[in-house]
């Protein structure tokens, strides 16, 4: 009995070890942002808001912000839609080889990001696209909607399709029973597929770093100049404002999976 | 009544297909064509030609990088097994409160940007940075240590940013696992480590295969980590594939090292295509 609980112990003690060593660099970055010195140092001297300052009052890191704000915006809506459009067909149709269709849609997350990344830069740059928003937001879209797909397939297979035949025989036509018994109930389903597939495309690197042109770049593209060049503390902050959305944005997925859970319970 | 009601309830095959339509055109515009464009730039230049493919496995820089390459996956996969264990360990086996704390502790990092992660990595690492002030304050070094673009950093690195992806897995098989079983064990006198060892383990071996083709596959592809941590010295195949579309006058080389990228995926897909579910590879919890 003794031996088990210190064999226990042990176990625990090594992950909450491991645990400690999954956050705590990225949180390094939080004290960073806020020192006072120009080169980065640990720990930091001093507290300033001078980082974040120069990060909103400069005109490229504003434009490329904005710039990456706009692509996924684009992309959370596409991928919405489609995805769960296919997500019926997916949960709810009777399709012959769907297997084969699920792993063709979840290969984008599978297949390395770089060999996608310059089979999609070779395909735009003969079509001169690089640095264009439509070619962002379409392959952007390839690497969300498998996100989205499988939070909505998960959202629709707790929901009885009875109900949506119930509401046709009381005279809704199909597409009236979806949108006004399945939709309200898979609706925080939808909405996380959204939120993860914007988060997806804000902070996606490497098709970016290909598709970015010179002047028209998001802001992972200038984050990894911003990085490799000189290691400003701005790059501290923007870092920090993006790992303060990255939370939000779980939050909100956390949040929305209890309310999907409560609704159809 | 409840099985032809449920078989009304199901979408006809036309309605269905159509449904999929939006997106099965999206894939074969901007995926399946330019992967297909990708494999033909590869092995025509202008004619049909095996050269790049050839000068990939014959010239001794290149082989060293995919040497390399496959060398630190390997070592990536086996390290996140090692840390990622006792955590999935605990997730499976906490309540309440705790199981919250650890979910979200997982899920963070997952949810953080690769390269905020990465960038974090350069700052405690460089040589006036967190590890190499440490060791001087405490008087064990003199002078500051080479820690970043190092092989060691880059090693590192990735088992960090890779870690939650053996983690869901691992914890999907151990939830499942009955904890009568070790207690019967441990009832018959076996001790904590033969109890792992007999039990825990092997009945978890699904999660284990499942993670490390997982971790193994995203490591060998991975870019930003191993560019921002390790620099052209410690060089991946990701990186020589960004170079060569960079800075090469003709893509075919390019284009034919990211094919054997792609098909060394697809062929371990294809071997372990049952242990990388949808599921699984989201780390659901239903």
């Amino acid at each position: 009995m003794n031996r088990s609980s210190s064999g226990s112990l042990r176990w625990m003690a090594a992950a909450y070890a491991v645990l400690a060593f999954l956050l705590l660099p990225t949180l390094l970055v939080v004290p960073m942002s806020f020192g006072r010195n120009p080169y980065l140092e640990f720990p930091p001297t001093g507290f300033t808001l001078q980082w974040y300052e120069a990060y909103f009052t400069d005109q490229g890191w504003m434009k490329a912000t904005l710039f990456s704000a706009k692509i996924a915006i684009l992309v959370s809506l596409v991928s919405t839609v489609i995805g769960t459009l296919a997500s019926l067909a997916l949960v709810r149709g009777r399709l012959r080889g769907s297997a084969g269709l699920q792993l063709l849609i979840i290969s984008p997350v599978i297949i390395p990001t770089i060999a996608i990344a310059i089979a999609v830069f070779l395909f735009f740059a003969r079509l001169q696209m690089i640095g264009n928003v439509l070619a962002f937001v379409l392959a952007h879209t390839v690497l969300a909607v498998p996100y989205v797909v499988l939070t909505v397939s998960a959202a629709l297979t707790r929901v009885d399709a009875d109900l949506d035949l119930a509401a046709m025989g009381l005279g809704a036509s199909r597409a009236e029973a979806f949108v006004r018994v399945t939709l309200p109930l898979i609706l925080p389903g939808v909405i996380s597929g959204a939120v993860f597939a914007f988060i997806i495309s804000f902070d996606e690197a490497v098709v970016s770093f290909f598709l970015s042109g010179v002047h028209d770049k998001t802001l992972p593209r200038l984050m990894f100049e911003n990085i490799e060049l000189r290691l400003t503390p701005t790059i501290a902050a923007v870092s920090t404002l993006l790992t303060a959305l990255s939370l939000v944005a779980l939050s909100l997925v956390l949040l929305l999976g209890r309310l999907g859970q409560r609704r159809v319970d | 009544m409840s099985a032809p009601s449920r078989n009304e309830g199901r979408l006809g095959a036309w309605t269905s297909w159509l449904l999929l339509t939006p997106l099965l055109v999206l894939f074969a515009a901007v995926f399946v064509v330019p992967v297909v464009g990708m494999l033909l730039q590869s092995a025509f230049d202008p004619t049909f030609t095996t050269r790049h493919f050839e000068q990939a496995v014959s010239r001794p820089l290149y082989v060293r990088i995919i040497l390399r390459t496959l060398q630190i996956s390997v070592v990536v996969a086996v390290g996140t097994l090692v840390l990622g264990y006792p955590v999935a360990w605990l997730m499976a086996r906490a309540k309440g409160w705790q199981a919250a704390l650890i979910g979200c502790c997982v899920l963070i990092p997952l949810w953080t940007s690769v390269l905020v992660r990465s960038y974090a990595w350069t700052v405690l690492l460089a040589r006036n940075g967190l590890i190499n002030n440490g060791l001087s304050g405490l008087g064990l070094t003199d002078a500051p240590l080479r820690l970043l673009y190092t092989e060691g950093a880059v090693i590192v690195a990735m088992i960090h940013v890779l870690l939650p992806f053996m983690i869901l897995p691992l914890y999907a098989v151990l939830r499942t696992l009955p904890v009568d079983l070790t207690q019967a064990a441990r009832g018959l006198g076996a001790s904590g480590f033969q109890v792992f060892r007999r039990i825990t383990l092997p009945l978890s071996m699904p999660g284990v295969i499942s993670g490390l083709v997982m971790v193994f596959i995203l490591a060998i592809g991975f870019y930003v980590t191993p560019a921002l941590v390790g620099g052209s010295q410690n060089m991946m195949i990701a990186q020589l594939i960004a170079s060569e579309i960079a800075e090469a006058p003709t893509w075919g080389f390019g284009a034919a090292l990211s094919t054997m990228l792609l098909v060394t995926t697809l062929g371990l897909m294809a071997i372990f295509h049952r242990a990388i579910s949808f599921e699984r590879l989201a780390g659901h919890r239903s």
